[in-house]
């Protein structure tokens, strides 16, 4: 009697928590600023969350019907793996797309500084500009002036 | 207890993939939807679970296994797309 108490609490410790770690991670990719930001929350919440659903679901069939069950493992399995290659590529295909990323951060990581970049042929991501930088608005201005002139 | 801890982590779930479908509408990249699309099918696998769970059948593994593999095979292809121009080379 104990054991099925027990047992009732962890399975459903278990789905409050996955609900919770997919809910933060689907929230994480709705607020957050940038595309390489918003790239953390899905790879590492929403995945913890389904492991933990997952492990839910293999505990409760295997304390109901006596029997050990896998396939649930292997679903759980199967995203851990591929999880993190899902978001490795995605990475890359924003690295490849040049996508603008906000320049709030001190500190830039090696690939990212002006020194290193050089003539190298490795895609790197474009340098995120304030508006009043970009090549249109300087025009902009500069006809502003000479239309003042 | 169980009843409850369902009903709280379906809520979670269903308001997670409410919040996936906003950002496939509004993502302003393709790899942002491409991401939203991504995290949509891993919480519908979740979803399938749930309703496992709540039918108290083992009728829908096959359906979430399914989906995890043709999931993952199909945003690797968009990806290689993107990058790529071309899936097979």
């Amino acid at each position: 009697m104990t054991f099925f108490v027990i047992t009732e609490g962890l399975i459903s410790l278990l789905l409050v928590a996955g609900g919770i770690f997919a809910f933060t991670g689907s929230l994480g990719m709705l607020k957050l600023k940038d595309f390489f930001m918003r790239l953390h929350g899905p790879t590492k919440g929403t995945t913890l969350g389904i492991g933990c659903i997952l492990i839910a679901s293999m505990l409760y069939f295997t304390v109901t019907q006596r029997t050990f069950h896998v396939q649930e493992l292997l679903i759980t399995l199967f995203l851990f793996i591929s999880a993190p290659v899902t978001g490795h590529m995605l990475a890359k295909t924003g690295l490849h797309m040049h996508l603008r990323f906000i320049t709030g951060t001190r500190g830039s990581v090696p690939e990212l500084r002006d020194e290193d970049v050089g003539q190298s042929r490795v895609a790197r991501p474009a340098r995120a500009k304030h508006p009043w930088h970009t090549r249109k608005a300087k025009k902009r201005s500069r006809f502003k002036q000479r239309e003042t002139a | 207890m169980l009843d409850t801890a369902l009903w709280v982590s379906l809520t979670l779930i269903v308001l997670a993939m409410a919040m996936n479908v906003y950002r496939l509408a509004i993502g302003p990249d393709v790899p942002d939807r491409l991401l939203a699309l991504d995290t949509l099918y891993v919480n519908s696998i979740a979803l399938i679970v749930l309703l496992g769970l709540w039918l108290n059948t083992k009728t829908y593994f096959e359906a979430a296994i399914l989906i995890a593999m043709l999931g993952f095979v199909g945003t690797m292809a968009i990806c290689r797309y993107l990058l790529r121009g071309d899936i097979i080379e």
